[in-house]
């Protein structure tokens, strides 16, 4: 009687074993299939053509170069601002702040900011960029939109990159008579990197892809060369993603998944580095 | 003369009521091993971390008294605590070497402290590994990641670090705790070097330690002081009840 019972409970166990693989199987299927779809659908149009040349025939043909370039400026604009104002928070919280009312209020600003639907962001990056601050439709301006979407995921995941780094190596540093900002940018920081660099990078990855923020305060529908300046507005990835696929009529579908799969690559290559750089630095640790 | 360190009616409180120290009032003499022993929670740790000033980083709630090093109050607000920290070194129970190399981890601290000389790095890192009696172990591999020594050689790392800045006091906090008896006899056989040139508070493991290496012996109870006195005299023939009864393993 005994014995049966003990086989009974192996059967349930192996049961519940195989639910949890499956479960674990069904979340990759997503983001396989998507890729796989993707590559499928976009793969033919892509062309040295496509990726170097301007679009034409009403974006009907042609390449998608200026989108291509616009992304790239507007990724590397939110890197411009939104990383050392991050980075900079993040040290000051996780080093300096002590728990009090203040800290208390800005960590509540950073958990709701991450909170806010991007076209909400939007709209306010058109009311104090564009409008209130007279950068016009530009790329300043969707930038620093951007950048306040940005943010929260690099200032908590800075944050806690820092906050890993080991207690004791801060009092040894101290005790060997270091100052408090000596031991951060000698050791915590060098330490922390690694970990600061893939929330940089994580961050980056949502800024690059996002298409309501930049609605309203910087992209273009179609521009007929690059921009110039900061203040030009450009085309965008995820914006001309959208456009062709809602605005245009008679839009070839392959141009459709092949800029989809620009999209994909440029923001999973991002992915890809963010994770070379977390296991190298997680073999190289001694701590 | 005044003695190198001169505690007054110390009192000490951190604001989560763990550890203090009551009215603690002692003379600590240079070149002689000094051992602050007695069961965990005495205020011993707490002692040793005031003398450097490291309880700066922690919560203290309350504290009173003066402690003069070199008939300086250490305690005033208007110490230079970096150079305090410089002439008292410290080594900790667990040994936590910088993730660096064994080389970077010596010259830290007389990086910091400005000295660029390439000259006189290596002189110190040479000199001081020597005194913590692991120069000819690590010689061929100064540059190799400190943390891929053993335990004991670590220790040996972080005590040599203290050394390469030239301090006069040095505080160890259980430094051997985590140490095999080979390790540890080595760290006990380096203090009895040091106190030639240094002024060494102790903090040991274990009762045993404090009669191997104490010159002087100064027994804490919950914060208080009960007994100080010459190593010898404390160990063959503590005066107090309670300092006999810790010796002897009654309690603690």
């Amino acid at each position: 009687m005994k014995r049966l019972f003990a086989q009974n409970r192996h059967a349930v166990q192996r049961i519940g074993f195989s639910l949890i693989t499956l479960m674990a199987v069904i979340t990759v299927l997503p983001i396989v299939g998507t890729v796989i779809f993707i590559l499928i659908k976009g793969g033919p149009a892509i062309s040295w053509e496509f990726l170097s040349g301007f679009p034409h025939d009403g974006m009907r043909a042609g390449g998608i170069l200026p989108a291509i370039i616009g992304t790239l400026y507007l990724t590397t604009g939110t890197a411009i601002f939104s990383v050392p104002l991050g980075i900079a928070a993040a040290v000051y919280l996780a080093e300096y702040a002590q728990d009090n009312r203040l800290t208390r209020l800005i960590r509540l600003a950073i958990i709701n900011l991450a909170g806010i639907p991007s076209v909400v962001y939007g709209l306010f990056g058109l009311g104090l960029f564009v409008l209130f601050l007279k950068f016009g439709t530009s790329i300043l301006a969707a930038s620093l939109t951007l950048s306040i979407m940005t943010l929260p995921v690099i200032i908590s995941t800075s944050e806690e990159a820092l906050r890993a780094v080991p207690q004791a190596f801060r009092t040894v540093s101290i005790s060997l008579g270091a100052t408090r900002w000596q031991t951060i940018r000698r050791i915590v920081l060098k330490e922390a990197l690694p970990g600061i660099l893939t929330g940089v990078i994580l961050g980056l990855e949502r800024a690059a892809g996002e298409t309501a923020p930049i609605l309203f305060t910087g992209a273009a529908f179609f521009l007929p060369r690059l921009p110039g300046s900061p203040f030009d507005a450009t085309m965008a990835l995820p914006y001309h993603l959208f456009v062709i696929s809602t605005q245009v009529p008679d839009m070839p579908i392959q141009i459709q998944y092949g800029t989809a799969l620009v999209l994909l690559a440029f923001v999973l290559t991002m992915n890809l580095i963010a994770t070379v750089i977390r296991s190298r630095a997680r073999a190289r640790r001694q701590w | 003369m005044v003695n190198k360190i001169v505690i007054e009616n110390l009192s000490l409180q951190y604001s989560d009521g763990t550890e203090s120290l009551r009215d603690v009032s002692m003379e600590i003499y240079p070149g002689s091993v000094t051992v602050l022993f007695g069961p965990a929670g005495g205020g011993k740790s707490t002692l040793l971390r005031c003398l450097n000033r490291l309880n700066d980083l922690a919560d203290v709630k309350v504290s009173s008294g003066r402690i003069l090093i070199d008939g300086e109050n250490i305690l005033d607000s208007k110490v230079d605590v970096i150079a305090l920290r410089r002439k008292v070194g410290m080594v900790f129970a667990r040994p936590v070497v910088l993730p660096m190399s064994i080389r970077e981890n010596i010259i830290y601290g007389l990086e910091l402290a400005g000295e660029k000389r390439k000259s006189k790095l290596d002189e110190a890192v040479e000199r001081s590994l020597k005194l913590a009696a692991l120069w000819d172990e690590v010689r061929s591999r100064l540059n190799d990641p400190a943390i891929a020594l053993s335990g004991g050689q670590q220790q040996r790392v972080c005590l040599a670090r203290v050394l390469a800045l030239q301090p006069e006091i040095v505080l160890l906090d259980e430094p051997t705790s985590g140490l095999d008896p080979i390790s540890t006899g080595k760290v006990e056989a380096t203090l009895q070097e040091l106190k030639k040139e240094y002024t060494v508070i102790l903090v040991p493991h274990s009762v045993q330690q404090a009669a191997r290496t104490a010159d002087q012996a100064a027994f804490f109870l919950q914060g208080e002081l009960i007994e100080y006195a010459e190593g010898k005299k404390m160990f063959t023939s503590p005066k107090q009840k309670k300092t006999e009864d810790y010796i002897m393993g009654r309690f603690g």
